[in-house]
This record gives structure tokens, C-alpha cells and sequence, in this order.
């Protein structure tokens, strides 16, 4: 059972030939290869391991990604803030002002920022991780690197965009909290990180998942921008759990977002509704779509290139 | 040495169908096509069946291939276009996995499938050549201590921290191929590299691959340069629909290779059509301009093919014509040359002779290409032969660096085996912007 808990992903090349050729009859003994490229290998059979090994590439996308939109845009780092701040903004007036959906007691304002901010970096990751395979064929086609690779940089890349929008959700936090708004961070704050890890690791699961379905159905690419539209108005971002009534809620709380904005809204503005059942649900729902997302991920990165 | 990698039975299939089908939408109707009992209106038409390796709608890329390179040699790999040398470097590369087979590799393989991967124009040379080397499998430690090297070797010490979107194509080139070539793999695999780079570099390039076998690496080398393979490699492979043909001493399969393509004359004319009808072919061979004969044809430069033919008897009130075709495996009609006779020349049409085919600028890439010519009198075929031609890089045209042609790979002509004269110009008249014309090229003076 230690053999095959091994075997899902951290696993490295070096150390499976010496298993491999020991029982191919075919290599006389003590032939030692360091790859062994077959049709096919179990599905379990992931690589994860092989990221860690290119991790210099990742930190080289990462920063590629960053100086390439730097010089590219006249606004720069700027336009990070704006685009939550606008949204916010319009959420506010429309849902705060005209709607009137209850916000748990917090300044509309703060409680839409906070849920904007959550909701950006999760859907960042997944739009930009949903066409890995089409975007990156020409360099696919050319040179083997784990592809996970570019997915992982992605996910990477977005967490200095979420820190600069951060610290605009924590500039009005302080601004709120001076003018006797009844907000209150509190401990869980130190949960964050985890926070963070989940929406990455949920977003680069459906990410990942959908680029290796886009490499069979160009059309499910069209779905994407559209898919996370609605499934945003599917997540607590405009409207508190709190406000939903039993029977959506059952169904709410499968949402793996449902959890990560009400938790996050819980370390910083101290009013959620979010239970532990909900937590553990949520991990769960993240650990198994990224699975499968792997699972798939690993199958289509060994053909893809003939379907392309 | 021992064997470094070990290729046993390896197949590549691919299926024609599948590409280009992937729409969910179309699946969908093919389903409920299917459901009805109605034809599906997917089902892909074939367009390549001319193809010996063509069954139904798969194709076999390569097939049952067992190969084995020892370590510290160069091995080539020789072969016609779209016989299958890519495939296999990208199988061996994990670009691709195989249908069928293994291979086993013992050490770390890096490909110069194509060089100058991942640059991204807004980032400086000195930025490209660390994201360079680590998509091509370096670490960052690795490429810090090259560095200097690596820079020495592009010549491109003042412009290190420029962006190389102001590089010229030249320049692109020179820095790509230098990160390329101070990888560390013990196995190397490349591929039609030395097409690009004037001719200096190109020298410098070989120099370079010659050295890296010397430090005991391995060298898988795809080529169609008969000199580069000759001189650099120890064993070499050739390979023909998917199968290897031959292994072994250089210059034995290097001969029997370019005999193939230089003499593959009247014996290639298919069984059950005996020759010595009323028309009939009796050979060729290749002349240049001053009529001298050549094995070669040249890319851009005039291509003169003289055919002998034999006629039983005059042929007189009669339609003869006649027609050469170019193409290559995966494009069996590239373009033909036909020719109808008018009844004044049949007239004089003597019972034995040759007939000369001139294409003033032979407008094909460097690579290996099938020709046939066939005569038919009256419309029914007298005489088909097939043959292939070797075209081969013209230096006085395209290694002089001049810019964009050749030499950039993203806007090599390479990346296509048949070349136009063409240009690029603004919507309103007079103002040309870069005008890139072939024509022009060609009519240069050497």
C-alpha cells in the first residue's frame, strides 16, 4: 500500500527504471534507464514530482509574466486596482443600493470588496489556466518540459496581483475600522494562507481539467469566460450565506467558493455563517476536482500534440 | 561505449479523421446521426490516400522502428520528407507518445527541434537566455555559470540587456543557437538546425556539435546536408515510410541513399506496365543552366530535367502530352508541369531523343521530393516513371543574411516546403512597406 501511496506523483523518474528493467525480461539485468517512454502509463502515474524538478522554470514564467504585462500596459501595476474597484463599486449600487440584499451587518462597500478580491484571484486562475494546452502548443511542439509547468506559473503569477488588490480590501478595512464600522479581523486571519493554497489549487484543478477537455472540444473554451459568470453569482461574492434559504443551501455549500469567501470574510470582517461541515466539504470538493484534473491532465499532455 | 537509448518496436499512428474535428457540438451530432440511422455528416474525408501507409483513416508515421545509439557517437538520421525522422526525434523527445513500443534512454535528452524556444520579445537577451535555458531543462545555476560563455558565443556582448524584439533575425538566431548549444544533455537530439545562420555561423554550429561528441556525449542528428552527416556522424539510419530502410557505416547508406534518389529511373516504373509502348521513358538526369550535369537541384536556382524517350513508331495526328509532378509524402501533387505537343513539333519529333523541362527558379525548400513524369498519347498512359529529386540550400541566395529571408524562424520559409514570389504592401498604392519578393531575390546577380 506504501508502493502505491508513493506512486501518486512524487515519485521521480531516477527512481523507477531500477523497479522497471528488474522485471522486463527484455533488458538483461543491471541495465539502468534514467526515462522510459511507453504509450501509456497508469493513470495514477502523475509526475507531480517532475514540477519540482523544473521549479527554476516556474520561477522563470512567473517572472516572465510579470515583466511581460509590466512593459506591455501604461497604467501598469494600476490597472490591479481599478478593475476590482469598479467592480465593487457597480456591485455596491446595484446589489447595496437598489437591491438591498443584507451584507451581515457590514458596510456594503467593504463586505462587495471582499468578496470581489476572493472571487478575482480564483477565477484569474482559472481562465488563464483553461487554455494552457492551446495558448503554449507552439512551445509544446517543440521542447519537453512537464507541462504542469505553465499552469503552476500561472497560479503563481496571479498571487502578486491578489496581494496588490489585498491591500486595497485591507486600505479600506483600516478606513472602515476608523470610522466605528462594526468590522472585527480576528485570529482566523492567520488561516489566510490556506485560504490562498485552496483557491490555487482549486482553480488550477478546473483550469487544468477544462484545458485538457479544450484540447478534444475547441467549443468548451467559449463556455469558460461565460461558466464563470454564473458560477460567481453560485458563490456568496454578492450576497451573504447567511441570507440563503435551507433548501439552496444544501446545495450552495458543495460550491468549494461557498467556503473560501465566507471564511475569508469571517478572518476579516468577523461575520459569517460558515461552519466546519462546510470547510471540510469544501477541501474535499477542491482535493477531488484537482485529482481529476491532474488525472486527465497527465493522460491528454502525451497526445495532445497530434490532436492540436 | 554502452547503448544509451534503446528503441524497440516503436510505432507512430495517427489518425487523419480526428484532426480538426474537435468541436463538442459536432460530437453530438455525429451521435444522434448515428442514433437515426443517418450517415454521419462528420465522417472525414480522405485526402491523402494516394499513401502506401495510409489504411482507412490512420496512418502509421512510423512503424515496428528498433534503433539503437551508442554513447559518444553521432548517429544521423537520413530519409525523404515525411518519412518519419521528426516523429521519431519527437517521440524520443516526449513531445509525443508512441502508439506502440518503447524507448529507453539512459541520461537527460535535450532537442534543438526548433531553437530560440520561449523567447519572448519584451524580455532583454541577458532575461531570454535564463528562461531559454530552463525550458530547454537547465537549471538556473547552470545557466549562471554559462553565462558568460554563452554570450561569447552569440557575439552579442553589447546587446545582452536589449530586448530581443529589437534583435535582428540574424542576431535572434545567433543567441538562441548559443543558449542551444551550451546545454549539457548526454544525449542531444537536432534537427535541420544548420538551416539557418549565415554560412560562418553555420560553420561555428558544426564545430560546436563535433566538439560535444567529443566530451563522450551522444548526438542524434536529422538532416538532409549529405556533407554535414558525413562528416559529423559515426553510424547512420535510414529511414523510409516509417520503417528503416538501412543501418550502418556512414558512407555505405550515405551511397545507397543517394543512389535511391539520383538513379531511381526506369526501374521504378511499376510492375504490369512494361516499357516499349508507342512512347516510352528511358531516363533523366539533371543539367544546369551551362549544361553541365548536376545530382543536385537548388533552391530558387533553374531546375533543368533532361528525359530520354523512345517511340516505336512516328507519332504523327496524334495528341501527345506530357507531364511532371513534384510533391512529397504528405502532399503527393505539390504542382506539375504539363505540356501538350502541337502538331507542328510532333511533326519533327525524332524516334529517339530527350525532352528538357526548365523551371527557371525552382521554387521548393531544402529537402528530398518525389517526381513523376508521365506521357499519355491520345489520352491513355503511355509511360509513368517515378523518381525523386534532392533540392538542396542555396547559399548564393540565402545565406547572405539578408533580412527576413531564412534566417528568422518565425518567419522562415522553411516552415513551408513550397516558396512564392510575394508582397507585402500598404491598402494605399505607391506606399510599400517591407517588400519581401522572391523574384527579386532570384534575379540578383551572384
Amino acid at each position: 500500500m506504501t508502493g502505491s501511496g508513493k506512486a501518486l506523483g512524487l515519485r521521480k523518474m531516477k527512481t523507477e527504471p531500477a523497479i522497471r528493467s528488474g522485471a522486463d525480461p527484455v533488458s538483461p539485468a543491471g541495465e539502468q534507464w534514467t526515462t522510459v517512454i511507453r504509450p501509456r502509463h497508469p493513470w495514477f502515474h502523475l509526475e507531480v514530482g517532475e514540477v519540482w524538478r523544473y521549479r527554476d522554470l516556474v520561477r522563470l514564467f512567473v517572472r516572465r509574466d510579470f515583466v511581460a504585462q509590466y512593459k506591455q500596459t501604461i497604467l501598469g501595476p494600476l490597472w490591479f486596482f481599478l478593475q476590482p474597484l469598479f467592480t465593487t463599486l457597480v456591485f455596491t449600487v446595484v446589489f447595496g443600493r437598489i437591491a438591498k440584499i443584507p451584507t451581515d451587518g457590514i458596510p456594503d462597500f467593504l463586505f462587495y470588496l471582499s468578496g470581489t478580491v476572493c472571487w478575482g484571484y480564483f477565477s484569474a486562475c482559472l481562465v488563464e489556466t483553461s487554455d494552457t494546452f492551446v495558448k503554449n502548443a507552439p512551445i509544446f511542439g517543440k521542447v519537453y518540459f512537464p507541462r504542469l509547468v505553465v499552469p503552476v506559473a500561472v497560479v503563481i503569477s496571479n498571487v502578486l496581483k491578489f496581494s496588490i488588490q489585498f491591500l486595497l480590501f485591507l486600505f479600506f478595512l483600516i478606513y472602515y475600522y476608523q470610522g466605528g464600522a462594526p468590522v472585527a479581523a480576528n485570529l482566523w486571519v492567520a488561516a489566510l494562507p490556506l485560504l490562498m493554497v485552496q483557491m490555487a489549487l482549486l482553480g488550477l484543478g478546473c483550469g487544468i481539467l477544462i484545458s485538457s477537455l479544450t484540447t478534444k472540444y475547441r467549443d468548451l473554451s467559449l463556455v469558460v469566460s461565460f461558466g464563470v459568470q454564473l458560477w460567481m453569482f453560485a458563490t456568496p461574492v454578492v450576497y451573504p450565506l447567511s441570507q440563503i434559504p435551507e433548501p439552496y443551501r444544501r446545495i450552495l455549500v458543495f460550491n468549494p467558493m461557498t467556503a473560501i469567501v465566507e471564511g475569508f470574510r469571517l478572518a476579516f470582517l468577523g461575520a459569517s455563517s460558515i461552519g466546519v461541515q462546510e470547510v471540510i466539504l469544501s477541501v474535499a470538493v477542491t482535493l477531488m476536482l484537482l485529482f481529476l484534473g491532474l488525472v486527465l491532465f497527465s493522460r491528454i499532455e502525451k497526445t495532445f500534440m497530434d490532436t492540436v | 561505449m554502452s547503448t544509451v537509448i534503446r528503441i524497440e518496436n516503436l510505432s507512430k499512428q495517427y489518425r487523419l479523421g480526428v484532426i480538426g474535428h474537435g468541436y463538442l457540438f459536432r460530437d453530438l451530432q455525429s451521435w444522434w446521426a448515428r442514433l437515426r440511422g443517418q450517415e454521419d455528416p462528420n465522417s472525414p474525408v480522405l485526402a491523402w490516400s494516394g499513401q502506401l501507409n495510409v489504411r482507412g483513416d490512420r496512418v502509421w508515421a512510423l512503424r515496428g522502428v528498433s534503433l539503437e545509439a551508442e554513447g559518444g557517437k553521432v548517429l544521423g538520421i537520413i530519409g525523404r520528407n515525411g518519412a518519419g525522422k521528426t516523429t521519431l526525434l519527437k517521440i524520443i523527445s516526449r513531445i509525443t507518445a508512441p502508439t506502440t513500443g518503447e524507448v529507453k534512454i539512459r541520461g537527460r535528452v535535450a532537442s534543438l527541434l526548433e531553437i530560440g524556444t520561449g523567447f519572448h520579445p519584451e524580455l532583454t537577451g541577458r532575461e531570454n537566455i535564463f528562461l531559454n535555458g530552463a525550458i530547454l531543462g537547465m537549471t538556473v545555476g547552470e545557466i549562471r555559470r554559462k553565462f558568460d560563455e554563452i554570450v561569447d558565443f552569440s557575439g552579442l556582448e553589447k546587446f545582452i540587456d536589449t530586448p530581443v524584439k529589437r534583435y535582428s533575425s540574424g542576431m535572434y538566431v545567433r543567441l538562441a543557437f548559443a543558449v542551444a548549444a551550451h546545454l549539457e544533455p548526454e544525449i542531444l537530439l537536432v534537427d535541420e538546425v544548420l538551416a539557418v545562420g549565415d554560412a560562418g555561423f553555420q560553420k561555428k554550429c558544426l564545430g560546436k556539435i563535433g566538439e560535444i561528441t567529443q566530451e563522450g556525449r551522444t548526438v542524434l542528428f536529422v538532416s538532409h546536408n549529405m556533407d554535414a552527416i558525413s562528416t559529423l556522424c559515426d553510424r547512420v539510419a535510414w529511414i523510409d515510410q516509417g520503417e528503416i530502410l538501412a543501418e550502418g557505416q556512414v558512407k555505405e547508406i550515405i551511397d545507397q541513399y543517394i543512389d535511391s534518389i539520383m538513379t531511381a529511373g526506369p526501374e521504378d516504373r511499376k510492375a504490369g506496365e512494361p516499357a516499349g509502348k508507342i512512347f516510352s521513358f528511358k531516363g533523366y538526369h539533371l543539367v544546369d543552366d551551362e549544361g553541365q550535369v548536376v545530382d543536385f537541384a537548388r533552391v530558387g536556382a533553374p531546375f533543368n530535367i533532361v528525359i530520354h524517350y523512345g517511340c516505336q513508331s512516328e507519332i504523327r495526328s496524334a495528341r501527345l502530352m506530357v507531364d511532371l509532378v513534384f510533391g512529397h509524402a504528405k502532399v503527393p501533387r505539390l504542382f506539375s508541369c504539363p505540356y501538350e505537343f502541337t502538331d507542328a513539333e510532333l511533326a519533327r519529333l525524332p524516334l529517339e531523343g530527350s525532352l528538357i523541362c526548365r523551371i527557371p527558379a525552382l521554387p521548393l525548400a531544402p529537402g528530398i521530393f518525389d517526381i513523376r513524369y508521365a506521357a499519355t498519347v491520345n489520352g491513355h498512359l503511355a509511360d509513368k516513371v517515378a523518381a525523386l529529386v534532392m533540392v538542396r540550400e542555396n547559399e548564393d541566395l540565402f545565406l547572405a543574411g539578408r533580412p527576413g529571408m531564412g534566417v528568422d524562424p518565425k518567419l522562415s520559409r522553411y516552415r513551408c516546403q513550397f516558396l512564392v514570389d510575394f508582397q507585402w504592401s500598404l491598402g494605399s498604392p505607391g506606399e510599400a512597406i517591407e517588400a519581401r519578393r522572391l523574384g527579386e531575390m532570384l534575379l540578383m546577380p551572384k
